[in-house]
């Protein structure tokens, strides 16, 4: 039984672990539910999500204006570089528009918003439990999971997508300045082909999907880590670091996903 | 904080979102894309389509007037036939216009490109159109000059 032992120890160590992330499931679960079911105060909560869109729509715009602007930017310098050599720099319109609408868009915008805003509701809603202010709502009647918890959740849902759309617009215009301002590609070109080639139901609406549902889940993530975490300065941190592996682990592997069901069909 | 900042900044960055999306709709994709109402069907039977796709433009001395709007096999003479959506604002073909499958560029995307005849009687909605030219096929053309002076036959 010398092997058995450790084999038992082994089994053990991963039904514990099942188990647990079966029941972190089920609490990420029950707390979005309650959250986001049941009577609103709809005037004091609109003030409340005004609130939240500040901290985190109207704060997080100046990192994904820049990093819009850059990648656009970046873009625009590979792109021409390469596509000169082959005389298709007509397709740098195409290209800078499509892989940024389609793909680096909707998930650079939702990793910044993880460590810029995910991180940020973390540690805040965290640090009210370890300073039981949460308890210390439920003692006054006040369900924290309305009054706190509910308007970031909306905020993140509704600031994202609108942040997406942000970051792609500048990033367009940083691929246009480099390709066509700095580096001389036709500018009519560039705007009728990328006219041509970009739908707006293809790869607009679904740009737009992705992003809602990557602000769902880093919204998601972000509040549920800071409700459930270890009430200390160590637990606090910790959280703080899942929220941000969590989520990017999520929005790229969600993002594999939905494009495979929204461009896997396009021959 | 003051609240009253703190609303017109989120009205702001409500406002710039929006702004980007209707500009992500208008400036980056074309949402004004040629509606089903719009438009009266033409249909044109090729050899080859090459790498024609739907949605492919059509175009008549090099201006957009319609789109691809289907592309289906014909099950007697076992050709395709290219279902095209043009614009109303486009009626004034002659009814011996001929259509070929043209390439943008040595490797860009192909178009259908219309030649308008001389004929008084235009085309109407579900006129099939009569001369057409195939798509050049590069591989066959190669193909050709490659094995110019073996000819087997």
């Amino acid at each position: 039984m010398t092997a058995g032992f450790g084999l038992t120890t082994y089994l053990r160590q991963l039904g514990a672990d099942t188990l647990d992330m079966v029941a972190t499931s089920g609490r990420a679960g029950m707390l979005l539910g309650r959250a986001l079911v049941g009577s609103y105060n709809v005037r004091r909560g609109f003030i409340l999500l005004i609130k939240q869109l500040y901290v985190v729509g109207v704060l997080s715009l100046a990192i994904i204006i820049v990093s819009g602007l850059f990648i656009g930017m970046v873009l625009g310098l590979q792109g021409y570089t390469i596509l000169v050599k082959y005389g298709a720099d007509a397709s740098l319109g195409p290209m800078v528009a499509l892989s940024l609408v389609r793909e680096l868009g909707p998930v650079v915008a939702a990793l910044l918003f993880a460590g810029r805003a995910g991180s940020a509701l973390t540690a805040e809603i965290g640090l009210m439990k370890a300073t039981e202010q949460l308890s210390g709502m439920e003692m006054m009647a006040v369900d924290p999971l309305h009054r706190i918890i509910a308007p970031r959740l909306w905020a993140g849902l509704i600031a994202l997508p609108l942040l997406t759309a942000i970051f792609n617009v500048v990033g367009v215009y940083g691929g246009y300045l480099v390709g066509v301002e700095w580096l001389g590609a036709d500018s009519g070109g560039f705007w009728s082909a990328m006219q041509s080639a970009v739908d707006f139901h293809d790869d607009i609406i679904n740009g737009v999907i992705k992003s809602m549902v990557f602000a769902f889940v880093v919204t998601w993530i972000a509040v549920f880590r800071g409700y459930d975490c270890v009430p200390t300065s160590e637990g606090i941190a910790r959280a703080t670091t899942q929220t941000v592996v969590h989520s990017s682990l999520a929005v790229l592997g969600l993002d594999f996903v939905l494009t495979a069901l929204m461009f896997g069909e396009i021959g | 904080m003051d609240m009253r900042r703190v609303e017109i900044m989120v009205g702001v960055f409500v406002v710039i979102g929006f702004a980007a999306m209707i500009a992500l709709a208008l400036k980056i994709s074309s949402i004004n894309r040629l509606t089903a109402d719009s438009t009266y069907r033409v249909y044109a039977k090729f050899d080859n389509i090459g790498g024609l796709k739907v949605r492919s433009p059509i175009k008549v001395s090099g201006v957009v007037v319609g789109r691809v709007a289907d592309i289906s096999l014909d099950q007697q003479s076992l050709t395709a036939v290219v279902e095209m959506a043009i614009s109303v604002d486009y009626r004034q073909f002659p009814l011996d216009t001929s259509a070929k499958i043209n390439t943008a560029g040595l490797l860009g995307e192909q178009y259908i490109a219309l030649s308008p005849g001389g004929e008084d009687d235009v085309i109407r909605d579900g006129d099939s159109l009569t001369e057409t030219q195939s798509a050049l096929v590069l591989e066959e053309l190669i193909g050709k000059y490659l094995f110019a002076d073996k000819k087997p036959e």
